[in-house]
């Protein structure tokens, strides 16, 4: 038997236990995003590039909380809506922190948050040029989760409903295609709301997710990134163990012989 | 003040800049003295000139002049 606890993946290289990638926007302070990613049981998170705050220099820094030497940071390219944006965002981040792996999201419309596939995936191939390890954020059509593999990405991430949006898993069945069709690492990125949507999303084969609002948005969310933290190692273990078939006609779990 | 007028202040050259997207005067004559007069730590920001990365590396060297373009940036939460 596969212990979970010990089970890994891999991407471009690096080697990670948990399956549960976090963001670490929308908290009330950043002191409670660190204990959000330490009940989630975290290894790699998401982080975003900006201005430094001129007029107050002593204002508190996600480096001082979620620490870069505690967590893999997956700089994101939010905000960029052409692939020369999301360049210039993301050699500015590997020379803040002297490391490769990236996350791409080019977006189209701001309300949808849908990202824009065509500039997704001319992006990909500008930073995989300049020597940058892509985890992509996509929609869940197989045909361009194919390309951007094709062209070098080193993790597919298609979206379970748009970013913030809570809805869950909305077209499983892609899902499965893609998880199915894929040799890199797949990992569900933005739409999940509750932990079973976690553990759907784990019991089709992903290799991991990776949820910001479902937490940061909870009542309480110290006690939702544990509940997330649970879901992700159900889903994998059921999907390890294999799910019974599903039958129409009861079959009784008692024997139907030497009745009194 | 046109763009290309340079003060002497005591044995400063005051500089304008824009920083961050916003024109602004600086004393510096180096990123490294830059981002240390704006009391940032060095090495949590990163540093753009004239869309050219500075390395961290090139900080003390790297001249700052009047009409540079400066971004500083850092890491800060998201999704």
């Amino acid at each position: 038997m596969t212990d979970t606890a010990t089970e890994t993946w891999s991407v471009a290289g690096r080697t990670f236990t948990s399956r549960l990638i976090v963001g670490t926007g929308k908290y009330a302070d950043y002191a409670q995003n660190a204990a959000a990613a330490e009940a989630a049981g975290a290894e790699m998170v998401t982080v975003a590039m900006r201005r430094v705050n001129l007029s107050d220099p002593t204002q508190p820094m996600l480096v001082d909380f979620v620490k870069p030497d505690q967590y893999t940071y997956l700089p994101n390219t939010a905000g960029c809506f052409t692939g020369e944006d999301a360049v210039r965002t993301l050699r500015l981040a590997r020379e803040a922190g002297d490391w490769n792996l990236v996350k791409l999201e080019v977006l189209s419309d701001p309300n949808l948050l849908y990202p824009d596939m065509e500039e997704t995936l001319r992006s990909l191939k500008l930073l995989v040029a300049d020597g940058f390890d892509v985890m992509v954020y996509c929609t869940d059509d197989p045909v361009y989760c194919r390309k951007l593999e094709d062209a070098g990405a080193a993790a597919i991430m298609p979206l379970a409903a748009p970013i913030g949006s809570g809805l869950g898993l909305l077209n499983p069945v892609n899902i499965k295609l893609i998880v199915d069709q894929t040799k890199v690492p797949v990992v569900v990125d933005a739409g999940l709301g509750t932990a079973s949507d976690a553990t759907l999303a784990m019991e089709l084969g992903c290799d991991a997710v990776l949820m910001n609002t479902a937490i940061a948005g909870a009542k309480d969310p110290i006690r939702m990134a544990r509940a997330m933290k649970h879901a992700v190692l159900a889903g994998r273990d059921s999907y390890l163990a294999g799910r019974m078939p599903k039958r129409v006609y009861g079959d009784p779990s008692s024997p139907t012989t030497g009745l009194i | 003040m046109s763009p290309l007028t340079l003060t002497i202040v005591g044995r400063y050259a005051v500089h304008q800049i824009q920083l961050n997207g916003e024109l602004r005067q600086v004393q510096s004559a180096t990123i490294l003295a830059l981002v240390e007069e704006l009391s940032l730590d060095p090495r949590k920001v990163a540093v753009e000139r004239n869309l050219e990365i500075v390395p961290k590396s090139l900080h003390a060297t790297t001249t700052v002049a009047e009409g540079d373009r400066i971004e500083l940036v850092q890491f800060v939460g998201g999704g």
